[in-house]
Parts: C-alpha cells; sequence; structure tokens
C-alpha cells in the first residue's frame, strides 16, 4: 500500500515537473535558438545585432498580438498584412499630400494627427471584418480573406501601384517627426520596441485581468455557452478585429516610418507569421487558449531563427522548411502538454 | 428460471494513473436477461462497460466468454464476439442520413465498392418498423430531436445482430412512450436469448425491467442478485451505504409576493406553427414551480424565452412587478434572471476554462472596477460558493471538464446565483447526475426557496415533480395545459394534461 502511495507520487511528481518542463518550451527553445547562434554566427550578440534584430521582431510581435486575442475568441484574421500595406500607404498619402480638397485648398496635418488617422483606418478595417463575422455571419476565414484582397487592391490603387518616397515631412506643418517612430531612440532603445512594450503589457493586462479578456477566452471556448451566460459576444468580437486591425496600422506606419517610403505590396504574408507566432506561443487555433507572453516568445523565436539563419549564410530557401518544420514541431510537443495536463487534471480531481 | 452466463469478469481490477476504477470486481452476464447495472457517477460502470465493449483493457484479472479466456483488444475485437454497446453520448454524424449512420462501416457494398443505397434503405426501414418509429431513411440525423436520435443509436446496434447489447443510459431523452416501445423491443430480444446489460439512473425502470442487478460502488460490486424482491430502498441501500432519499423532505416556509411573471410568451417554430404558445405563469418569492410535459411540449423553449436567448419572441417578463424592456440575456441576467440550462456540456459551461474562471463567468462585474478585476476577491468568492455548494474539487484552477457530473452541474449551480438572481430557472436540473448529487442539488433547490429564491425547474421525472414542486405546471404542445397545486395534484392528472393536444394515439401492436 505504502509503495503503491510513493509511486503514485512519484509518477504524478515526474509527471508535474516534466509539465513546468513543457509549458516553458517556448521559452526553452528561445533559449537554445539564442544559444545556437551565438556559437555559430559570429557577432549574433553584438548590441548593434540585437536592436535590428529585436525591430524586425517587433513588426510581427504587433500583429501577432492582435491575432493572439482573434484567435483565442475562435476567429482568425487573415487580413493584417494588407492592412499594413493599405495603412502604410494612408500614412505616405498624408504626408506627402494632406487631404486635398480641391480648388487649390488641402488639409496638411503633423505627425500625431497622421499617427491617429492611420490608426482609425486599421480600426475601421477591423470594424468592418467584424460586422461580416457577426452580423452578416460569414466564416471568419472568408470575411478576413475578402478584406486581404481588398485592402491590398485599395493600397495599389493610391500609387498605381508605386511607391511613395521621401516621406521627410514638412516642418511648417509639423510632420518631419514622421520618421522618428521607425529611426528614434528613447533611452538607448528605438521607439517602435517602446511602443511594443506598452502594447503588449496593455494587451496582457486585458487578457489576465479584465472582464472583457475573460470574455475573449469564454467566447473562443463555448460561445454558446458564453451567450447564455451573459456575455455580449458580438461586441467581444468587435474588439478582437478592431484591436488586430489597430496593431497592424501601428505596423504600417512604423514600416513607412523606418524605410522613409511606402509601398503597397509591404506586409504581403505578413500575416501567416503573425499566425505563426501565436500558434508557436502555445495559441490553441480551435479558440479558449493562448497567452500574450506566449505570443511574444514565440515571435521573438521566429525573428531570431530567421535574422541568425541569414547571418549563418544560410539559403533563404533553407530558412522557410526551418520555419515550417519548427511550427509543425511546436503544436506537436503542444498536444503532448494537453494530454500530460487533462491527465494530472483528472488525476488530481480523482484522487481527493 | 435460470439464465446461462455468457460473458464473465473474473477479479477485474482497472487502473488509471492516479485511481483505481475497478477493484478486482466479479461480474455475471446472463444470456436471455436484462443485466441491471446501478451506480453513482464514476462508480465504475462505464470502466466494466468499456472493458467488456473492447474500448479499455484490464489491468488485472480477465473477461471469460462461455466459460473461456478472451482478450478483446479494441471494439473490432468485441464486435467479433457478438458484443454491441450503445453509448450514452450518441455516436452519430449528424450531417448523414439515417441509414448511412447504421451502416456506417459495415455498408452494404456491390463488390466491395459501390454501396448498395437501395439495400440500405430497405434494412433501416425494416429496422425502424421493429422500434416502432416512422423515421425516414434518407432523414439527416442532424435534423431529428434527440430521442429519435437515440433510437437510430439503439437501430444501429440491432444491426449488428449483437449476442450481448449493452445500453447506456438509453431512455434519458426518450418520452414515455417511446420508452414503452424500448421495453418491448428489449423483450423481444431477450426472447431470442440476447444477453442485454442495461444502465440507468432511473431506478423504477430498473425495477420494472430487470432480471438481475448489480449494483458498483467505488470500483467495487456491493450487491448483486436476481430483481426478485429488490426495491429502491434496497438498491439506494446498495449504491450509497445508506437508505437516504431525503429530497423529498418539505421546509414549510411562507411564499412573499410574486417575484416573477411571464405573460403571453410565444416563440414561432421553424417551420411554422408555435413552439411556446402564448404560455403565461407566475411565480412568488420561495416558491419552487414545476414544470412537466413530454419531450417537445416547449419547456425548455419557454425558458430560453424567458432569459432572452430568442431575440424574435413576443410576450411580456415582469420581475418584482416590473416589465422588462431589455432582450438580451445579459440584460434579463442583470434583472434578476438566472437559467441552468439543460445541456451542460454545450449551454452551461465553457469546458476548456477553470472551474474558477467557469464559476464567475456571468457576474465578473462584481470583482471589477473600471477596468480591473481583483482575481483575489474572485478566488475568495468561488471558494465560498464551492463551500456552499459542497462542490468536490482538488483545485479551482483545474479545467472544469475534469469534474464528475453532478460537480459539474454544482458550478452551472454557482454560476446562477453569483449573479444574484431573484428568479432561478432550472431546466432538468437532475439529468446524467448520480442519486447522490442529484439528492444534494434537491436539497440546494429546497434551502434556496426557503431564503426566498423563485425557482421554476423542468423535468421529466415524475417522482422529482410531486417531491420538490409547490405548484405544477404542465404543458404540451407549447401550451399551458394544467396548472395545479401540489396538494390537488395526482399523477393521473398531470400525465393526462400532459397528453392534452397530442390525440394519444393507441400505439399499434408489433407486426408478427
Amino acid at each position: 500500500m505504502t509503495h503503491a502511495a510513493t509511486d503514485t507520487a512519484l509518477q504524478t511528481g515526474s509527471a508535474n515537473l516534466l509539465l513546468v518542463l513543457l509549458k516553458a518550451r517556448t521559452f526553452i527553445a528561445l533559449i537554445l535558438v539564442f544559444a545556437f547562434f551565438a556559437f555559430a554566427a559570429p557577432n549574433f550578440l553584438s548590441t548593434a545585432n540585437m536592436v535590428i534584430m529585436s525591430k524586425h521582431v517587433a513588426l510581427n510581435a504587433f500583429l501577432a498580438i492582435g491575432m493572439t486575442f482573434v484567435i483565442i475568441s475562435g476567429g482568425i484574421d487573415l487580413s493584417v498584412g494588407s492592412i499594413v500595406g493599405l495603412c502604410g500607404m494612408v500614412a505616405g498619402w498624408l504626408v506627402l499630400y494632406g487631404i486635398d480638397l480641391g480648388l487649390g485648398w488641402s488639409i496638411q496635418f503633423n505627425t500625431v494627427e497622421i499617427c491617429l488617422i492611420v490608426m482609425g483606418v486599421g480600426v475601421l478595417i477591423g470594424a468592418v471584418n467584424a460586422f461580416l463575422i457577426t452580423k452578416l455571419n460569414v466564416a471568419p476565414f472568408i470575411a478576413t480573406l475578402g478584406t486581404l484582397y481588398v485592402c491590398r487592391g485599395a493600397a495599389m490603387l493610391f500609387s498605381d501601384g508605386r511607391t511613395f518616397p521621401n516621406l521627410n515631412g514638412n516642418p511648417e506643418y509639423g510632420s518631419d517627426t514622421f520618421r522618428l517612430i521607425g529611426a528614434g531612440n528613447v533611452l538607448g532603445l528605438p521607439i517602435s520596441i517602446w511602443m511594443l512594450i506598452v502594447v503588449a503589457l496593455i494587451a496582457a493586462y486585458i487578457a489576465r485581468r479584465t472582464p472583457l479578456g475573460r470574455y475573449i477566452y469564454a467566447v473562443g471556448g463555448n460561445e454558446r455557452g458564453a451567450a447564455l451566460s451573459g456575455v455580449k459576444v458580438n461586441r467581444i468580437k468587435f474588439f478582437v478585429y478592431m484591436f488586430s486591425g489597430l496593431c497592424a496600422a501601428l505596423v504600417g506606419l512604423i514600416v513607412s516610418s523606418q524605410l522613409v517610403a511606402s509601398h503597397p505590396a509591404t506586409g504581403q504574408a505578413f500575416e501567416l507569421n503573425a499566425i505563426a507566432a501565436a500558434v508557436l506561443g502555445g495559441t490553441s487555433m480551435s479558440g479558449g487558449r493562448g497567452r500574450i507572453g506566449g505570443t511574444i516568445v514565440g515571435a521573438f523565436v521566429i525573428g531570431v531563427l530567421s535574422d541568425g539563419l541569414v547571418m549563418m549564410g544560410v539559403s533563404s530557401f533553407w530558412q522557410t522548411v526551418i520555419k515550417g518544420l519548427v511550427i509543425i514541431a511546436a503544436v506537436v510537443v503542444d498536444q503532448a502538454q494537453q494530454k500530460l495536463q487533462a491527465r494530472v487534471a483528472l488525476q488530481a480531481e480523482a484522487g481527493k | 428460471m435460470t439464465h446461462d452466463i455468457g460473458l464473465q469478469i473474473r477479479g477485474g481490477t482497472k487502473v488509471y494513473p492516479g485511481t483505481r476504477a475497478l477493484r478486482g470486481v466479479d461480474f455475471d452476464l446472463r444470456m436471455g436477461a436484462v443485466n441491471v447495472l446501478v451506480g453513482e457517477n464514476g462508480a465504475g460502470k462505464s470502466t466494466m462497460m468499456k472493458v467488456i465493449a473492447g474500448v479499455e483493457q484490464l489491468t488485472e484479472g480477465q473477461v471469460m466468454m462461455d466459460g473461456r479466456p478472451v482478450q478483446l483488444n479494441g471494439t473490432d475485437d468485441a464486435r467479433r464476439h457478438g458484443i454491441g454497446i450503445v453509448f450514452q453520448e450518441l455516436n452519430l454524424f449528424p450531417n448523414m442520413t439515417v441509414a448511412e449512420n447504421i451502416f456506417i462501416n459495415r455498408e452494404i457494398t456491390r463488390g466491395r465498392i459501390d454501396i448498395d443505397m437501395a439495400a440500405q434503405r430497405e434494412a433501416t426501414r425494416a429496422l425502424m418498423r421493429r422500434l416502432e418509429h416512422d423515421i425516414d431513411p434518407d432523414t439527416m440525423v442532424g435534423d431529428l430531436r434527440v430521442g429519435q436520435q437515440q433510437i437510430v443509436e439503439i437501430a444501429k446496434s440491432l444491426a449488428q445482430d449483437a449476442r450481448i447489447l449493452i445500453l447506456d443510459e438509453p431512455t434519458s431523452a426518450l418520452s414515455a412512450a417511446e420508452v414503452e416501445i424500448l421495453f418491448r423491443v428489449i423483450a423481444d430480444l431477450k426472447k431470442q436469448g440476447v444477453g442485454i446489460v442495461y444502465i440507468s439512473h432511473r431506478l423504477e425502470e430498473l425495477i420494472r425491467i430487470g432480471d438481475y442487478i448489480t449494483v458498483l460502488r467505488d470500483g467495487a460490486i456491493t450487491g448483486a442478485r436476481s430483481m426478485e424482491g429488490v426495491d429502491v430502498d434496497w438498491i439506494v441501500r446498495a449504491m450509497i451505504g445508506e437508505a437516504s432519499r431525503d429530497f423529498a423532505k418539505e421546509i414549510d416556509h411562507p411564499y412573499g409576493s410574486e417575484v416573477f411573471r411571464a405573460e403571453d410568451v410565444t416563440l414561432p417554430r421553424p417551420g411554422g406553427g408555435l413552439a411556446v404558445d402564448h404560455v403565461s405563469m407566475t411565480l412568488r418569492a420561495g416558491e419552487i414551480l414545476g414544470v412537466y410535459g413530454l419531450m417537445g411540449a416547449g419547456r425548455s423553449e419557454f425558458l430560453e424565452c424567458v432569459i432572452g436567448r430568442h431575440p424574435h419572441a413576443g410576450g411580456r417578463i415582469f420581475v418584482d412587478g416590473k416589465q422588462l424592456r431589455t432582450r438580451t440575456v445579459a440584460g434579463r441576467i442583470r434583472s434578476g434572471i438566472a437559467l441552468i440550462p439543460e445541456d451542460r456540456k454545450n449551454d452551461g459551461l465553457v469546458q476548456i476554462l477553470s472551474i474558477r474562471e467557469n464559476m464567475t463567468l456571468s457576474s465578473l462585474g462584481a470583482f471589477t472596477t473600471g477596468f480591473h478585476m481583483d482575481l483575489g476577491a474572485e478566488r475568495g468568492t468561488v471558494r465560498d460558493f464551492v463551500r456552499r455548494l459542497t462542490v468536490k474539487i482538488a483545485s479551482m484552477e483545474n479545467p472544469v471538464s475534469s469534474l464528475s457530473g453532478g460537480n459539474q452541474q454544482k458550478v452551472v449551480i454557482g454560476k446562477a446565483l453569483m449573479t444574484k438572481p431573484k428568479v432561478l430557472l432550472m431546466d432538468e436540473p437532475s439529468r446524467g447526475i448520480d442519486i447522490g448529487a442529484k439528492a444534494e442539488v434537491f436539497r440546494t433547490m429546497r434551502k434556496l426557496a426557503a431564503e426566498g429564491l423563485g425557482i421554476v425547474f423542468v423535468t421529466s421525472d415524475m417522482e422529482e415533480l410531486m417531491a420538490l414542486s409547490d405548484r405544477i405546471i404542465v404543458m404540451s404542445n407549447g401550451r399551458v395545459t394544467g396548472d395545479f397545486d401540489r396538494k390537488d395534484a395526482t399523477e393521473t392528472l398531470v400525465i393526462a394534461a400532459s397528453a392534452k393536444g397530442h390525440a394519444l394515439t393507441p400505439l399499434k401492436e408489433p407486426a408478427a
């Protein structure tokens, strides 16, 4: 009897340890990837490289944060890459031309106003997505696939497919600070990184400490059950798609500011990287499960992996293959963790 | 009359990581008889049946058929030995027709490639005649009522010509008339020498139909005998170790003033007609109102209208004499109405979330200032409700799906109570939970009523209805067909009212 008891205790103990390791797996993967490149790629650990890399990561991380909320709520947002492109073009247009009223009159904007308008555009497209999904009952995949095309086409129409160059702005209108979004530093860190930190903290706070966050999980876990519990399901969906649109707009601003130009093809396939980061971070595609922290780590794994491989001189074809394999491996491990977690919980409930 | 033993388990022990689901059970399955199996949820009934059906394998001990040990390593093995099972959860494909479902994985084919639809349809029709149900073989299973789906599931195992047939709670979704038909089919199968294992929580049903009874408690057999001389008290004693069915105990308390009134509630049925047809009722504080009716009488739909799930429902709802303007679920909950839905899994809980998160889902506002949620206060309240409702859990952070049915139900009740309702709507609150948990749920209902809550509960169980209700309303075909004070209500009156408007056709004798 005592034997059996210690046996079970041991089993439970090792299962718990394994579970902790599995839960931290993305983080462990990140450390391993870091360690590997620190050895394999010269200059990988230099400060300059770190800053460049985190700038790359930040772009994907923004989209992935928005995407995480959407996926937790049981949906998907394929339009974010196109929103990045469109918002970049809107920003470029506003910096270069302002809004032309005809008859030689035009309204010019300063940097803050431009940012607000562009963010408004992103939120509006998100609202359109949510409207299609909630009111017109279009499946999220299809609805956002539609807006993906529409937004990309609209971005092309802005400039007939050409690039808006030299977005230096005009000091007279107060738009010369536009470049700082992508190029400025505060306390040694790029502004875009600060923005990411703020957005990530807000998102994590929403997810864990607000009713809104709880409702997002509930809607993704069981929409009918959530509705019968008094959760305003449509409102929650509007929020997640609008938030995702907002994140995409921020990326559009940052990219065009960094490049001092906006190109209508910017952001192509960004949505797939965002989904990959979310999934890598443990977000379940069937909804109801995921964490902002996990997504950030996931975005870093993807970013570090691709930048590191570039530095090692691995061909971009192989990079793509490796990225795919990492994503699949992540989901396989995730499934193992789910099983183990369910077993430990069942044991705990049965054992008392 | 003696029956041959067709299948035996000897010293059957099944260990799951952390628990012993079966502890050295000796079970005899007699052919040409109904072997009844009872026990609380988690007593090991399902595990034992899964062993027989080849879904699970014993850790120790063996299964013997006709005196020889057999290895049942999968459902295929079991099927080869002539064992068929109807699981409690329906295993049907809603997107396929009745005939396709019945012959899934055993399709009648020409040359193993081309499915002979005509033959399958004909065989299905024959099965449906035998089950006395007029279900078209080409209907999509998803379009059938739950009761009809259960019939299809039974037909599926009949089609396999099983020598041993396991029925796990087959009547939980059937109406009284459908149950009668099923019982006739069972009697028929018995005559053909089929050994039937019958699992149910409805004790009267078991006594009526069973020839042998086996009672399980905590994975061990606490009673096994022929059904002769067995009564409900004996079963309950064997199940929970004491003769207690005290949910019938009356606590007398005065009723308050009217707390809830529904007037002319209507809900159109998809495809014409009314699912809820001008239903009105009133409820006083502290009163328990039982709503009885057959499947499809519109009881659940009525409760759903009250909670605001159907935005296009008509009628007026009053709480504390004030008419509610709001038509949303959230608004109705805020006005003091709470619903405990019939379908715990799909409507009541978010399985993937923790016990804590499920309990507070309807009342997060109480822990929130501005945007900020006080998780400490949340945990405290949950702890409080877990204690009050005696929910047995190891940790409130575990997923709610790891709990037994009875404890899940208590979580749902906790969620409803946290919204501080004045009116509690309960749809089949005892469905699918064991007798111990049932008694606790009923005690809780009595206590809540005594504290001044108004309760409307829907049930199909006559005994429950009579034991719990202060007043009884009977519905049939979407209408209220009876309104009795508990003192005046008799089972005959209630049943007569529940059949009104149904033109109860006398059941045909089975075709020879």
